[in-house]
């Protein structure tokens, strides 16, 4: 099996997979990183969200072939102390319910923050509409970015 | 809350001693009281049961509380700790808490469905709380010398009042494990609670917001393998052949093996892949090819399923499950008639995290691990499966990534523990997203005849509803079919069965060979579509106001308080030109909720949903935010089941296999919520799933009073309206 050099959560670590792997099996897998959620296998559910170069994109579907030469970002690596201005937000309005989606929902709020420190209303729905929490914490998740941006100051 | 006499047995005082400094453990046996709540989730409470541990102090003062029940979403996991750390007066914040294994014997019942766990437990779980806590006084007040009542206990320390001296739990637990076990303590009065009906964060939300909390997909167990299973798209059929000389072939793959897994009493079959990766599973099996035996069953199609239910109605095939009066007679004579056929579709539950088991099968013992709502259940299964003593079986749970009824069930434990028994190495059997949504059991799909009669004075005079579909119950080989289903009045509001003079309630049942089973709110998921629909038709023929028109038939005071605090929030009084409301009530595991839905149509012409009220009366409570969350929560999968999705059938198999066809409700279509709770006397009622059940019709009630368009078939499109 090749094996690839990785930039992940700041750590460059190498992992031997077979080419067509998900970036999502070699987190869960073998590298331990399980924050990172399996959902749907083709990009339908957002629970797998990470970071790709600050842009969410869905490990799922995402062959290990294209994550060398970048840099992801896992929930696990969001912040070193869980105090992420989402994580607090998040705690703060009790968000997750069953916390299976929370990952993904959290990665792709970070990336539409970092563009758009302000977002509104439409911006969360297209920034978030590619992530499905059956629990239905929506209306949370929307109030707990606008919380966010606020203690972000409106900074990227 | 009075004086309890229910006995707490001596035998439960257990002193411990280790490394740990574990100084005491409390338990109590189960009182031989089946009246609090009287369904079969709660069965197996009935018999008084062994003893167990439910509180644990250590000698430096930690306190361990256990949580008996799965955590699913919501949110037992802070709500029976926040029960007990009442009582025993101590800061939950400095409380771990841990998932008890299953264990009947041990804890009671501990299926997490039924909406059961605060209604089923509350009163034990107080009087546990206050019986240690009345111990530690007790204790205190001895190594003082003082009278037990001029001591009190806060915040983890017992306090002399006369002198401030205080000593700490983990100082007195020694002594206290000593003492006697009081037959009676007081709990607290209502008044006085400082962690119950406060909005606490929940407990498990930290390690749920960096990617720590351990589901079932995230739980490891040395030298596991993983497998996945290809199982026969139509359920019932046979195994007949596989080419597993090709697939074991591939890289990583270890096992090709037929695998069968007990679904209400039917062995149904496919053929696992086990590789030592998830990838490499998931590779093999798209390599493999099983030709399947479908013979000796239907392959039924939507169609077919529901045009049987339609005849069955028309041939007036059914059996009465609940009557009063005489309908035929009041509603042959009737001037004011109505008629409606309301229908809703086969679900499956999708929830977020896929099935998922581990098991490891031993000579003498097995252990299991997964996102479990009945340990209980799956170690008595696994036990009967593996013939061995149910104290050998272990199954651990995890956090679950929702739950929704579809992980009470059993065979995915038991197609793991088959896997793990024949390859004797541990392994954790992962269903697809395609897997989890095609095999169900489904939510079955439901056709509802209803006829009503209008009294001259715009009462109800007469009612009848039949509902045709698939019966959850009688799914056993050899199960009675001709028994009565009484479910079907499941989320009818109790004041009804007084109010209308002539009624019957019957279902004709569907003989299909496809798996169907609880999800969320049950039966009441789909009734309460079809009797607050037709309420709000008939209101319609009696030319009374929607909500008038409910509240002459619901006399009780706690109903017209809930219909008065809807009215009052939801401005109903006030209600515009070019809005539509619709109003909607049903009762559900023992609580009421009533939920009122405003719509109007936006620039483009096409229906909104603007906002939602909820009332929700569920008695007795703990958790304020919680209960907000659930509510918020059905109102939104119920949106997504009335408008986004169902499962169709086609040549006997699920035609939707993953969120590309069986479409989810996103972000931006997730209506404003607004909830209201109750606050009264009454006993604890369930909050997780009685939200769910009346949503719909207040939705297609409001888009009836916005539109004049009666929606009687679900799912529909909000933007076809």
């Amino acid at each position: 099996m090749p094996t690839y050099v990785l930039n992940i959560n700041d750590r460059t670590v190498s992992v031997d997979a077979a080419a067509d792997t998900p970036l999502l099996w070699v987190l869960r897998d073998e590298l331990e990183l399980k924050g990172t959620k399996y959902g749907c296998g083709k990009s339908q559910c957002g629970a797998c969200t990470i970071l790709m170069n600050g842009n969410a994109v869905r490990s799922c579907s995402l062959p290990v072939t294209a994550a060398t030469k970048v840099k992801i970002t896992t929930i696990e690596g969001l912040s070193p102390d869980g105090k992420h201005p989402l994580q607090q937000a998040w705690m703060e309005l009790d968000v997750p319910q069953c916390g299976y989606c929370q990952a993904g929902q959290i990665m792709s709020a970070a990336a539409l923050l970092a563009r758009k420190p302000n977002p509104s209303d439409a911006d969360i729905d297209a920034a978030m509409s590619g992530n499905i929490c059956r629990c239905g914490t929506y209306n949370r998740v929307r109030l707990a970015i606008k919380r966010a941006a606020e203690k972000k100051g409106g900074k990227s | 809350m009075n004086t309890n006499e229910q006995a707490i047995s001596r035998r439960s005082f257990i002193k411990a001693s280790g490394l740990t400094g574990v100084a005491l453990t409390l338990g109590f046996s189960f009182p031989s009281k089946a009246g609090d709540s009287p369904d079969i989730l709660n069965a197996a409470d009935a018999g008084s049961v062994e003893l167990n541990a439910w509180i644990s102090i250590d000698s430096a003062g930690k306190v361990t509380l256990t949580n008996h029940r799965a955590e699913m979403g919501q949110g037992s996991f802070q709500s029976v700790p926040q029960m007990i750390a009442e009582e025993l007066e101590v800061d939950l914040n400095q409380v771990s808490i841990q998932f008890a294994p299953g264990n009947p014997g041990k804890y009671g019942s501990q299926i997490t469905g039924g909406s059961s766990t605060i209604r089923g437990s509350y009163e034990r779980m107080l009087r546990l709380g206050a019986t240690a806590r009345e111990m530690l006084i007790e204790a205190a007040a001895k190594k003082w010398e003082v009278p037990a009542n001029q001591c009190y206990a806060e915040n983890g320390k017992v306090f002399h009042r006369p002198s401030g001296r205080s000593m700490g739990y983990g100082e007195l637990v020694t002594e206290a494990a000593k003492l006697p076990v009081p037959s009676a303590v007081k709990l607290k009065d209502p008044r006085d609670y400082k962690i119950i009906r406060k909005p606490l964060p929940r407990q498990d939300n930290p390690a749920k917001i960096n990617g720590q909390a351990i589901f079932g997909l995230d739980k490891r167990v040395p030298g596991m393998l993983f497998a996945v299973v290809e199982r026969n798209p139509r359920f019932m059929g046979k195994v007949k052949s596989f080419n597993s000389d090709e697939v074991l072939k591939l890289p990583g793959v270890k096992y090709v093996m037929k695998v069968e897994r007990d679904v209400f009493g039917n062995l149904l079959e496919g053929v696992a892949v086990i590789g030592d990766s998830t990838w490499s599973a998931l590779q093999g099996r798209k390599a493999l090819k099983v030709e399947w035996d479908d013979n000796g069953f239907e392959h039924l199609s939507t169609q077919q399923l529901y045009d049987r239910m339609r005849t069955d109605l028309k041939s007036r095939k059914f059996i009465s499950a609940r009557t009063q009066g005489n309908f035929d007679s009041l509603f042959d004579k009737a001037e004011k008639k109505v008629e409606a056929l309301y229908e809703t579709p086969y679900e499956s539950h999708s929830n977020m995290e896929p099935l998922n088991c581990i098991a490891d099968v031993k000579d003498d013992s097995c252990e299991i691990w997964g996102p479990i709502q009945a340990p209980d259940w799956i170690q008595g299964a696994t036990a009967g499966f593996l013939k061995l003593p149910p104290e050998k079986v272990t199954v651990h749970m995890t956090f679950l990534g929702g739950g929704l009824g579809r992980k009470a069930f059993t065979d995915y434990p038991y197609e793991a523990v088959a896997l793990s028994k024949a390859i004797k190495a541990p392994v954790q059997v992962v269903w697809t997203r395609e897997d989890d949504m095609t095999m169900g059991p489904f939510r079955p799909g439901m056709v509802y005849q209803c006829r009503g009669a209008v009294s001259r004075g715009n009462r109800i005079a007469a009612l009848e509803i039949i509902a045709a579909g698939q019966n959850m119950n009688t799914q056993e080989p050899g199960a009675d079919k001709s028994a009565y289903n009484l479910d079907v009045v499941d989320g009818l509001l109790k004041p009804y069965f007084d109010s209308i003079p002539h009624y019957r309630f019957g279902d004709a049942p569907l003989e299909a060979p496809i798996p169907v089973m609880w999800w969320r709110s049950v039966y009441a998921s789909t009734n309460g579509f079809a009797f607050e629909s037709f309420f709000d038709e008939m209101a319609v023929a009696a030319g009374k106001d929607p909500l008038d028109f409910r509240s002459q038939h619901l006399g009780e005071a706690r109903y017209q308080a809930l219909i008065a605090k809807l009215r009052e929030v939801s401005h109903w009084d006030g209600r515009k030109k070019n809005e539509g409301y619709g109003v909607s009530i049903t009762e559900c595991f023992s609580s009421i909720v009533g939920e009122v839905c405003k719509v109007s149509r936006n620039a483009a012409g096409k229906v909104r949903i603007d906002k939602v009220w909820a009332v929700m009366d569920c008695g007795w409570y703990v958790n304020p935010d919680i209960i907000r969350a659930q509510v918020e929560g059905s109102i939104i999968m119920a949106l997504g089941a009335a408008t986004k999705h169902a499962t169709t059938f086609l040549d006997g198999k699920a035609v939707e296999h993953n969120f590309d066809t069986y479409k989810m409700g996103r972000i931006g279509e997730a209506p404003d919520i607004e909830v209201h709770i109750m606050d009264n006397q009454e006993r604890a009622g369930g909050v997780g799933e009685p939200g769910l059940p009346p949503f719909t019709a207040a939705l297609t009630n409001a888009i009836f009073d916005l539109t004049g368009k009666r929606i009687r078939v679900l799912p529909f499109s909000l933007d076809e309206v």
